[in-house]
């Protein structure tokens, strides 16, 4: 059965979306000009009315934004509207730096909740649904986002929010919970913690999660599907642009819908800036087309992906994104090789005896870079044959060399001692003296 | 006569044997024989206990990567070329070790070995027609 939130607007046609688009564009514009850093920004660029965009070609006439030009505007240069007129803020934790700030209407809080409710929709969730909601509320956007979302729907919501497992476990179990929203790594730990309370799947009523906030692979989504027995669907968001809802998988999970009346899409090379075609991997840059308070302007997400090319069997004509393969800034140099983090998720979840956790570590060694993967081993799937493990090591090294060109160290520890995170997970611990990355 | 023996992942890093052996000990679970095979950065305890099934999911329930496997315990005698006398039926008949270690204790005047078997239930056949006698589940709580 193929459900919609919003019909008319998510099967719209091609040229009436960008009929559409246009028209929002310009308000957009408009609105930006009303910001001390776009008016200076765009006047630069030659654009000092909206009439001065006449077509979406016209888009790269106006000049990229960057979480730099956000920080530099913080905390009142992009506010587009009276203060009066603000009903929310959400501001990123600062702990890199200066913080930035987004600033909510009252309709502003009404589009963002629309989107989350076509997403989850789109996935099968109904009215009859009970979902607890596990990201943190707060100033992060991820547990606010869907709380209202879901509410619009009519779904019942329990706002828990992350952490206290235990508890997390006895809602489930209490109130027949049917959908959660959390992180992958949250998903993969709370699946262990079942066994030590003594609660079964059958005892659980879960079908569906809604799994983002952190790049992840398919083999982990693959392993998160069979742990639970449920679906996972993936979600993306950035707070820049609202928070989670800006683009999410239907029930036929072939990458991420984003919601095109909202935002206009590109892919840019990240390193020319040069637009890319559907297809081909680049830097995700957005613009707002709904936003009152905070109008943004080809924001660069410095997040990896693609659009794919053709149509989704859902109806919905709002094209889809890959999943996130990782952050321009997660991007790693090991001994002068460029890998990110995802490529390694990517070997050790498609491997059957490797658990739910893993890490990576890099250190020096001498002049050379030294990258340890530390995997846990499946308890399942643990005979107690020594042989079988030293096959399994050789394996991992192998297909990481295989996939990295980079020859690790491969470490195979017991289920649950590695760190787990509650929140988004921290797998990147980068020991190198005077490197600045810890993702 | 097989016997259950239960092998436990432990991770290079101090106190996990330590651990495993407290949680055993407070359980009332006594260790009749064990051996630790090692590897550069995890070893595997290898243990027979006398109350093996309870051992398990004990140890499972506390979060330790463990399973059982099947073994078989010999009385040897207790003197020099004991083994050797033993080994020879074994060779004798293209029985394959795959290890095996000693038991803590000695059971009534002879030695106890564990051994692990590439054919398990070759190696019982061997033994029976050689009129070795291998120590059952009930002899292990008497011990």
């Amino acid at each position: 059965m193929l459900n919609y939130w919003n019909k008319e607007i998510e099967t719209i046609g091609e040229d009436s979306l960008a009929a559409l688009q246009l028209k929002l564009l310009k308000e957009t514009i408009k609105r930006a000009l009303e910001t001390s850093f776009y008016k200076v920004r765009l006047e630069k660029a030659g654009i000092t009315s909206c009439d001065d965009i006449r077509s979406l070609g016209d888009l790269n006439k106006i000049p990229f934004t960057t979480k730099d030009d956000l920080r530099e505007a913080y905390p009142r240069g992009l506010l587009s509207v009276p203060s009066k007129d603000v009903v929310r803020i959400h501001t990123s934790s600062g702990t890199t730096g200066t913080p930035t700030v987004i600033y909510h209407t009252k309709e502003d809080i009404d589009n963002w909740t629309e989107l989350v409710a076509r997403s989850i929709v789109a996935t099968g969730v109904t009215d009859e649904d009970v979902f607890q909601n596990m990201m943190s509320y707060g100033l992060f956007t991820g547990g606010l986002g869907l709380h209202y979302g879901a509410e619009r729907v009519g779904a019942t919501v329990i706002p828990i929010g992350g952490g206290n497992t235990k508890r997390q476990i006895q809602l489930m179990r209490d109130f027949k919970t049917t959908v959660i929203h959390i992180t992958p790594s949250y998903a993969l730990h709370i699946y262990s913690v079942f066994r030590k309370q003594g609660v079964e799947l059958l005892d659980l009523n879960l079908k569906k999660a809604f799994i983002g906030a952190e790049p992840h692979s398919e083999n982990t989504r693959r392993k998160i599907e069979e742990l639970l027995n449920i679906d996972a669907y993936n979600s993306y968001g950035l707070s820049e642009m609202n928070g989670p809802g800006v683009g999410f998988e239907c029930i036929h999970k072939c990458g991420m819908h984003i919601w095109e009346d909202s935002y206009i899409m590109e892919i840019i090379n990240p390193v020319n800036q040069e637009v890319l075609d559907d297809g081909e991997e680049g830097e995700i840059v957005f613009t707002t087309l709904r936003r009152n308070a905070t109008p943004i302007l080809r924001y660069r997400t410095r997040d990896l992906a693609f659009i794919h090319e053709g149509g989704c069997n859902c109806g919905r004509t709002h094209r889809r994104i890959s999943r996130i393969k990782g952050r321009t800034d997660d991007m790693l140099i090991v001994n002068g090789v460029n890998m990110f983090p995802s490529q390694i998720e990517e070997v050790v979840m498609q491997i059957p005896e490797v658990g739910t956790n893993y890490q990576i570590q890099l250190e020096k060694d001498g002049a050379l870079d030294k990258l340890t993967v530390k995997v846990e081993i499946y308890s399942k799937m643990f005979t107690g044959d020594i042989h079988e493990l030293d096959l399994l090591k050789a394996k991992i090294k192998e297909d990481l060399r295989a996939s990295i060109v980079i020859h690790p160290i491969v470490e195979l520890h017991e289920p649950g001692s590695l760190p787990v995170f509650e929140g988004k997970a921290k797998r990147v611990l980068d020991l190198r003296p005077n490197s600045y990355k810890e993702v | 006569m097989k016997l259950t023996q239960i092998s436990i992942f432990l991770e290079n890093k101090s106190g996990r044997l330590y651990e495993a052996c407290t949680l055993l000990g407070e359980n009332d679970i006594n260790i009749r024989a064990l051996t630790v095979a090692e590897s550069a950065d995890f070893g595997i305890l290898r243990i027979v206990v006398d109350k093996p099934n309870e051992a398990l999911s004990l140890l499972k329930e506390n979060g330790f990567a463990s399973n059982s496997t099947k073994i078989v315990a010999v009385e040897v005698e207790d003197t020099p070329g004991g083994l050797s006398d033993i080994l020879k039926v074994f060779s004798e008949n293209e029985i394959n070790v795959e290890y095996m270690y000693g038991f803590v204790e000695k059971f009534r005047e002879e030695a106890l070995l564990v051994f692990r078997f590439e054919n398990t239930e070759k190696a019982l056949e061997v033994l029976k027609k050689n009129h070795i006698k291998a120590i059952t589940e009930g002899d292990i709580v008497d011990l």
